[in-house]
């Protein structure tokens, strides 16, 4: 399993997103809204930067202690009915599923936004046994119609427009309606409605697992995970294994942090919180719990230098903040987590050799860093990767090599850099017309493809200096 | 005050006024500049592309050259700000984490040190014109350094200072990212072309010369016409 989107090369990956001019505008108008939300719900708040330093001494505290925290979990859940499954790898994942679904004999599954699902996928999995999969998140919906990836991890469809989506509703559902969105939502709502009352099963992600009770939450603004879960016999939550807070104190620190920093919102519509299986006596929820705790990876980043990547409470912040991300779009990251979370938690999880462009997919202008609620240092974390790619895994290009080799070399010893001062404007002279060089020679051929390059002034300073020094002496 | 001129190697080779226009402002101030020739570059270039142990020869090197300086003032927030992660990458030296500690500890870019350390905020000059400030993303996120260069761009007689549009977006330099990602930076940049304009201002002005060379080199591609000029320059015109 792979939560790669396909085989197309990084170049054409991008240059797809930069020639999509209707991606483009949809995640230019969408991030002006959610930084500027992010921002002033922040100011709103007060204190903001206390905040993300207690949300990141929670996350950091329950990463250390994560297998006393899961194992509480684990016994909570028990306790209140629900069954837990520990999967090491997707597959492992996916087929305690599998297996639940032909138990069952289920038919339909419906599910709630979940990205762990996507990066295991179980959806297909489950279409393997012949169970019909429906998204009922809006923005998943619409994906899985037009049978798109997700190119963002809290806003999936965030890359299309209205029209596109009145389209694919013309298309695949026989919508005739406008393209106005209380009416596509209204469409939405009626088809989705259908699928809710006919559910076997109801498959969830997991927000906030809370280990001192054994709940499952989920954070929505369509309270499409209480139909998920209230509706369907069987309930079946899958979490990453870092999904989880010690107590509901922490929770509640999480998810302002996360409401906040992913839509400019103080709370969503709804939180959704699943304790368990119906037990003897109460008036509700569901028949039969299934809590699957997914590693897939996961456990061999603890205790590394890329520990604090497993902070990350998929708020979608750093994606919003990212002027990389806004130019290309989330499809150009050919991962199911895009962006600068998912440029440094991808190869992490998958390994350099299909992702190795993705750490060098961003100026390190470090906007995601501040953007981010619980302080991952992201910025730093792609540049760790770099190392890696060069230090460790040697898969840079020999030019560069090179490139870096003299730089050592240039920048370590003052009588050849003072040579290089001296000769760069004799040296560029050919290229040089008005102070200017319009079509540089070798590694300035990049940076001329797209903008002038400035020749050197006149003397360097140093030499400039040298001689005011002398003219000083002898005055 | 002592102070060493950290010219950086982008201005040393290709922008020397702007590291003359930083000597001036700060003898202009009082202080007593000597300029250490051992310098060389931060050493960022390999740092950011992952060449650790490349970086760690010019690290060392520039610690090399400012062991003596009481201060360090350079008029680049993004190389000032490399100085200031020096601890971090020596901190599992024995032999370099002591100086790389002392070292930063003494490292300010130059708006920086007049506003915090000298405590001037206005060093009476004059600049007619119109003019919009970037600033730099290192400068910013990483040395943390924000208002200082706005407080004395504001307090130079003749300045009309306008907001730049999406002002906290990078300009698409990032180094070694405009040659790696040639296509995305290009993209970038003209959106902060675009950004400058709406502004009708005469001079964009920053405190890097990195962005600007980035900046102002496609809008003479673009054939724009906004003249570019480093916050040095400014500060240092009567």
């Amino acid at each position: 399993m792979s939560i790669k989107l396909g085989e197309v090369p990084y170049k054409d990956r991008v240059q797809t997103g930069i020639e999509d001019d209707f991606m483009r505008q949809a995640v230019s108008s969408a991030q002006g809204r959610f930084r500027n939300g992010r921002l002033t719900q922040a100011a709103e708040l007060g204190n903001w930067e206390d905040w993300r330093e207690l949300g990141s001494e929670i996350r950091t505290h329950t990463l250390q202690n994560l297998d006393y925290y899961l194992k509480q979990l684990s016994d909570n859940v028990a306790r209140r009915g629900g069954h837990v499954f520990f999967a090491e790898t997707a597959e492992e994942a996916n087929q305690y599923v599998k297996n639940i679904i032909k138990k069952k004999q289920a038919k339909k599954v419906v599910k709630a936004k979940s990205m762990v699902t996507e990066e295991i996928g179980l959806n297909k999995a489950l279409e393997e046994v012949g169970a019909e999969v429906v998204e009922s998140d809006l923005g998943e919906w619409i994906l899985q119609l037009d049978e798109d990836p997700p190119s963002h991890i809290v806003t999936p469809a965030l890359h299309k427009n209205r029209q596109q989506i009145r389209e694919t509703f013309a298309k695949k559902k026989g919508y005739t309606g406008s393209d106005t969105p209380e009416e596509m939502a209204a469409f939405a709502r009626e088809q989705l409605r259908q699928d809710f009352l006919a559910a076997d099963v109801g498959v969830t992600g997991c927000n906030f697992a809370i280990a001192e009770s054994g709940a499952v939450t989920l954070v929505t603004n369509e309270g499409n995970a209480e139909m998920v879960t209230s509706l369907p016999d069987t309930v079946i939550s899958v979490m990453g294994m870092e999904r989880i807070v010690p107590t509901w104190e922490e929770m509640e620190v999480l998810v302002g942090l996360l409401t906040r920093a992913a839509v400019g919102q103080k709370l969503t519509s709804y939180i959704t919180a699943i304790t368990g299986a119906r037990l003897e006596g109460e008036i509700d929820g569901p028949e039969e719990f299934h809590l699957v705790v997914v590693d897939n990876g996961r456990s061999k980043i603890l205790g590394t230098e890329f520990q604090s990547a497993l902070h990350c409470i998929r708020c979608a912040a750093c994606i919003n903040a990212c002027p990389v991300y806004r130019h290309i779009g989330g499809h150009a990251y050919n991962s199911i987590y895009p962006g600068p979370i998912g440029a440094v938690i991808t190869p992490l999880l998958e390994g350099y050799d299909d992702h190795k462009e993705l750490p060098y997919a961003s100026t390190l202008c470090a906007a995601c860093t501040e953007a981010c609620p619980v302080k991952i240092p992201l910025h730093e974390h792609l540049i760790r990767h770099r190392q890696i790619i060069v230090e460790q895994e040697k898969k840079a290009p020999t030019a560069e090599k090179l490139m870096m080799k003299g730089f050592a070399k240039w920048s370590s010893s003052p009588a050849i850099y003072n040579l290089s001062a001296k000769m760069a404007k004799p040296a560029l002279g050919p290229w040089t017309k008005d102070g200017m060089i319009e079509n540089g020679p070798g590694p300035l051929k990049d940076w001329t493809g797209a903008r002038d390059f400035y020749a050197p002034q006149g003397q360097s300073f140093r030499a400039w200096f040298k001689q005011r020094q002398k003219d000083g002496e002898t005055s | 005050m002592k102070v060493s001129l950290f010219s950086t190697c982008l201005s040393d080779i290709l922008f020397a006024d702007v590291a003359k226009n930083t000597l001036e402002i700060l003898e202009r101030v009082g202080c007593e500049v000597d300029y250490p020739m051992e310098q060389t570059c931060c050493g960022q270039p390999a740092y950011n592309s992952g060449y650790l142990q490349e970086a760690k020869q010019s690290m060392k090197q520039m610690m090399k050259a400012f062991k003596h300086s009481e201060y360090v003032v350079g008029p680049s927030g993004s190389c000032v700000g490399m100085l200031k992660e020096y601890p971090k990458i020596f901190a599992d030296d024995p032999e370099w984490a002591e100086e790389a500690k002392r070292f930063a500890a003494k490292c300010y870019e130059i708006t920086e040190f007049l506003v915090d350390v000298m405590g001037v905020t206005d060093v009476g000059s004059t600049f007619k014109g119109k003019v919009t400030f970037h600033s730099s993303c290192h400068m910013k996120r990483i040395l943390g350094v924000k208002e200082q260069p706005k407080t004395l761009l504001r307090n130079v007689k003749g300045v009309e200072l306008v907001d730049l549009p999406m002002e906290e977006d990078c300009c698409g330099f990032g180094g070694t990212f405009s040659v790696k990602n040639p296509v995305i930076s290009q993209e970038m940049v003209s959106e902060k072309s675009r950004h400058v304009a709406e502004t009708e201002a005469e001079y964009l002005v920053g405190a890097d010369m990195g962005c600007l060379m980035n900046i102002g080199g496609r809008m003479r591609r673009e054939g724009k016409n906004v003249k570019v000029v480093h916050i040095t320059e400014i500060l240092n015109t009567h």
